[in-house]
């Protein structure tokens, strides 16, 4: 859990779970939902970018020559690891 | 300068919230509330109060009305009984969740079916757990005074609560009373104009109701287990402020010859007046008997009871709405608690009693007395649950 912000107490929440500026989704990461976390063999990547074109929550990162996966917001869905054509994408259990 | 009004429990309401200068009044009718808020719009038709009145396709409608001008920081009211709550069921919740200071008359009546426009508990006592502040009152006077107090209580930054105001539904609300109704300007001295803490406001947009998963949801409920336990202090201040301006003292219970009393009726609403008149007469025959009346029933008031109850033996506690299935009804149920709690060792039972308005009468009552004193004598409870005059 350490990678994800420290969760506010009910002292420090906002009254009513109101949210007090716009755009505050963002600030929400979503990646400590996720069960399986996709690991990306990148000496075996090609490039072919299938995985950031049908990961739903846009959590592929473009690199020069291979992808990465942005923790934050990856929920662990396993799509980028089915879709991979050369297998290079693993999901490995989180443990917690 | 005090003024004595001739008024039905309906028109008290309506007539205080006209004096607690409300801003927006979402109703819809239903037997036997109607009258509440026919005033309230009679009051609004002829510009005697500066407020919207929102005619509405149904309570349900009613209660989300009412919510979202809560959140523009108006002072809001709204009015209900029976169907017409169960309907709002949903938005009840949601007006609490969402820390919205409404107050609510409600004209507490039977839930069909069998189909019944009678007083009884069951429409609020099904509601019991939204979490709102409830308050029940025993003529049109109390009913008139808790409005005013209700305001004040829900609008307190420390609590930002709704609270319903409940009168049984006939006996109540369609009965004529002497009412003391307070000026004009001594009610808005006591309650100034609503100052919300945030508002929804196109000039600096907010998210309300958002989605709210198990990583917070708890907090944000465990804020309204807080707001409540606030709201036993901030209760109290009120009822100081209200008698220093009216003369009249509430608080949590009213207790009525409980200084001696070996056993004693608790129960809600209308039916303490003639359970207090019962009780006077048998003092006259040296039965020492009295009568607990919880006025505020959330937040239950634990330690004002206990202090209510000094050292009596036995307690009769009578329920005006059916638990099915359940060991006690729901006042009992919470009066076992806070004695368990408390360590109390008090013979109980529990009386369901008016169902669907059947009166309780004094003969009724009287025998329960006497059998509360009974049981005082031979510590044995027979009948843990009675049904007061049901036939076979």
């Amino acid at each position: 859990m350490s990678e994800f912000e420290k969760k506010l107490g009910w002292k420090s929440l906002p009254i009513g779970g109101y949210l007090l500026e716009p755009g505050s989704a963002l600030k929400y990461k979503t990646g400590d939902w996720r069960a399986f976390k996709p690991v990306i063999d990148q000496k075996r990547c090609i490039n072919c970018l299938l995985c950031w074109i049908y990961c739903p929550d846009a959590a592929i990162i473009r690199l020069e020559k291979y992808v990465d996966v942005n923790y934050d917001y990856c929920k662990g869905c396993g799509i980028c690891a089915n879709e991979c054509p050369v297998k290079c994408i693993t999901m490995v259990e989180e443990r917690r | 300068m005090a003024r004595l009004m001739g008024l039905t429990g309906n028109e008290a309401i309506a007539y205080a919230v006209k004096q607690c200068n409300v801003d927006v009044v979402a109703a819809y009718p239903i037997t036997p509330q109607t009258i509440m808020v026919e005033v309230i719009s009679e009051y609004v038709y002829n510009g005697e109060i500066n407020a919207e009145f929102v005619c509405v396709e149904s309570e349900h409608s009613a209660m989300s009305a009412c919510v979202g001008a809560s959140l523009t920081g108006a002072r809001v009211f709204t009015a209900t009984a029976s169907q017409g709550l169960a309907l709002m069921h949903e938005m009840l919740y949601i007006a609490s969740g969402l820390r919205c200071p409404i107050v609510m008359g409600v004209a507490n009546r039977a839930l069909s079916a069998p189909l019944n426009i009678h007083g009884d508990h069951s429409d609020m006592m099904g509601s019991r757990d939204c979490g709102w502040i409830q308050i029940y009152a025993e003529n049109a006077q109390e009913a008139y005074d808790w409005v005013i107090q209700a305001f004040k209580i829900a609008e307190d930054p420390r609590v930002l609560l709704p609270v319903s105001v409940n009168i049984d539904g006939f006996i109540l609300s369609h009965s004529m009373e002497g009412v003391n109704v307070l000026d004009d300007d001594e009610v808005s001295r006591f309650l100034p104009p609503r100052r919300p803490l945030i508002t929804i406001d196109p000039a600096k947009p907010i998210t309300v109701g958002a989605l709210c998963l198990p990583d917070y949801y708890f907090e944000i409920k465990f804020q309204q287990i807080q707001a409540l336990r606030e709201a036993y202090n901030v209760i109290r201040e009120v009822n100081k402020e209200y008698e220093s301006l009216s003369g009249r003292k509430y608080g949590f219970i009213e207790s009525y010859a409980m200084e001696d009393a070996e056993a004693a009726i608790v129960c809600l609403g209308s039916t303490a007046g003639t359970a207090k008149a019962v009780a006077r007469e048998l003092r006259k025959e040296g039965k020492r008997v009295g009568v607990v009346k919880p006025w505020v029933y959330r937040p239950f008031p634990e330690d004002d009871l206990i202090r209510a109850l000094g050292d009596v033996k036995v307690l009769a506690v009578l329920d005006r709405a059916c638990s099915f299935g359940a060991p006690f009804n729901a006042l009992c149920s919470d009066v076992v608690a806070t004695l368990y709690r408390n360590g109390k060792d008090i013979k109980i039972f529990n009386c369901l009693y008016g169902l669907g308005g059947r009166d309780i009468t004094p003969s009724d009552l009287r025998v329960i007395f006497n059998e509360a004193l009974e049981i005082a004598e031979t510590g044995k409870v027979k009948e843990h649950m009675k049904f007061v005059g049901v036939r076979e």
